[in-house]
């Protein structure tokens, strides 16, 4: 690997030691970082000369590396997972960065997600919402029907899988300019209400799990429509429409 | 507490609220416009018009409270919403770039928003306070003056000081803003969102925040340079 085509960058990155720290952002030298490296592995290298001076590393979410987990977070020069489109933190590459550059990396802000430590988050708040009502109370113990008994027209199954594809990373919360949680709300109220199986308690669900997430702290939407773009999976504002309406007619048809 | 209050004190239900108000706020600017417009074409119609709206019973008793209970219910549930989501975020980022996701406008309709509300309080003191005042405190229902309706003399004197113009003038262009985003968010808040019509929604909203709001600069345009 070359060394002389690397990127010398300055990292001003937010630290915390803990919830009840202040914290700050500190500004850090990083040099000849490969443009073939993940942001994730620009931050292991940051670290490790870290660990090498003596200091305390950066701490930040990452599990699997390759987009699916939802924990890299980072709320990277402005954006959630910083520039590019439909990615996590870990698909970021730093050929999407020029040589000098300063790089603003900050944890998710918002109330209903508070720092434990550096860029680390709790976002059991999505935790709480999915344990109110994101599941189908159905019989699992061994004579579970066949899916395909059950017809379910192709659109509607397509609807319910791109919802479902929603990690819950929380980077439509971070975007927000309210910290509004309606577009993983929406997309997990979505995958189920589409299909027979979640339409049974679709009307209890939505109730629940508005209701937790507005417990929780979260925003309200504006229709900006940031979270949409900055959805490393794409979840449509769709959903939240479809949050909308089936909010609002189970509050006119449900028995409480 | 009852299922009423629990849906409008919701996340979702105060979003509706602030839906279903501004569509009526829609609708209300659309005839508010076309009232305005005839003074362009007739000062006679537009007085007919303009008394009929000033001395119905129905209009004043009945429509104008619901208009004043409209205006105010979107800007009182506008400041508290941006309150609670204010609230949602207590640190705020060091670097933010709203740009690369969202709209100007759609970001900032509380700024928007606020120079119409000032813009409605210096209207108000224009039209509406000596409205009020001739018809129900010195009681004289008649809209004349010197034997003639005076809607249309006192129209056009209120156009003739250019500083009254300007600010007019600047007004409607934060109301295009404030409708550029408003109009099809008020649908997506109501949940009316479909492959087929929201397309148009959006054409109609984008057609509707341009001409509304430059007719409106127009007729202020008009009357002071033709009264020059």
């Amino acid at each position: 690997m070359s060394t002389t085509n690397g990127l010398n960058l300055t990292l001003k990155v937010w630290r915390q030691k803990n919830d009840k720290d202040k914290g700050q952002m500190e500004t850090y030298q990083v040099s000849d970082i490969s443009t073939d490296s993940s942001f994730l592995e620009m931050m292991d290298i940051l670290n490790e000369q870290l660990i090498n001076e003596g200091k305390d590393p950066v701490a930040f979410d990452h599990d699997c590396r390759e987009g699916i987990c939802g924990s890299c977070s980072m709320y990277i020069n402005g954006e959630a997972h910083g520039p590019g489109r439909e990615i996590t933190t870990c698909q970021l590459h730093m050929r999407e960065f020029k040589n000098g550059e300063t790089i603003y990396i900050e944890p998710w802000r918002a109330k209903a997600f508070p720092v434990i430590k550096d860029l680390v988050v709790d976002r059991s708040s999505f935790d709480r919402i999915m344990a109110s009502g994101g599941f189908v109370s159905v019989n699992t113990s061994g004579n579970t029907q066949d899916a395909n008994a059950i017809p379910i027209p192709k659109a509607d199954a397509d609807k319910a899988f791109d919802a479902a594809t929603c990690i819950g990373c929380g980077a439509c919360v971070a975007s927000c300019k309210n910290s509004s949680a309606m577009l993983f709300v929406s997309a997990k109220v979505s995958q189920f209400a589409l299909l027979p199986q979640g339409k049974v308690e679709a009307a209890e669900r939505v109730q629940n799990m508005v209701s937790q997430m507005d417990d929780e702290g979260f925003g309200n939407c504006s229709n900006t429509g940031a979270c949409e773009v900055e959805c490393p999976k794409g979840i449509s504002l769709d959903n939240i429409a479809r949050m909308n309406r089936e909010y609002l007619s189970a509050s006119v048809s449900a028995d409480k | 507490m009852s299922w009423v209050k629990q849906t409008f004190s919701s996340s979702i239900g105060r979003k509706f609220a602030m839906a279903l108000s501004a569509l009526f706020l829609l609708l209300f600017l659309l005839q508010h416009f076309a009232i305005n417009l005839l003074s362009v074409f007739s000062a006679d119609l537009f007085n007919e018009v303009s008394h009929f709206m000033g001395t119905n019973p129905l209009v004043q008793f009945a429509l104008q409270p619901v208009l004043i209970f409209g205006v105010v219910f979107h800007f009182v549930m506008g400041f508290v919403l941006e309150i609670k989501n204010r609230n949602a975020r207590e640190v705020k980022y060091a670097m933010n770039n709203g740009a690369a996701n969202s709209t100007w406008f759609s970001r900032n309709m509380i700024w928007s928003g606020l120079v119409i509300l000032g813009f409605i309080g210096l209207h108000f003191y224009d039209f509406w306070i000596p409205e009020i005042n001739v018809k129900y405190i010195q009681g004289d229902m008649s809209g004349m003056i010197n034997g003639e309706y005076r809607y249309y003399e006192e129209l056009v004197h209120k156009f003739h000081d250019p500083i009254r113009v300007g600010l007019y003038v600047l007004s409607f262009v934060f109301l295009a803003m404030h409708l550029k985003h408003g109009f099809q968010s008020a649908f997506q808040s109501a949940g009316a969102r479909h492959e087929k019509y929201t397309p148009g929604i959006k054409k109609l909203g984008g057609l509707y925040a341009i001409a509304i709001p430059a007719g409106f600069i127009f007729i202020a345009l008009y009357h002071h340079l033709t009264a020059i």
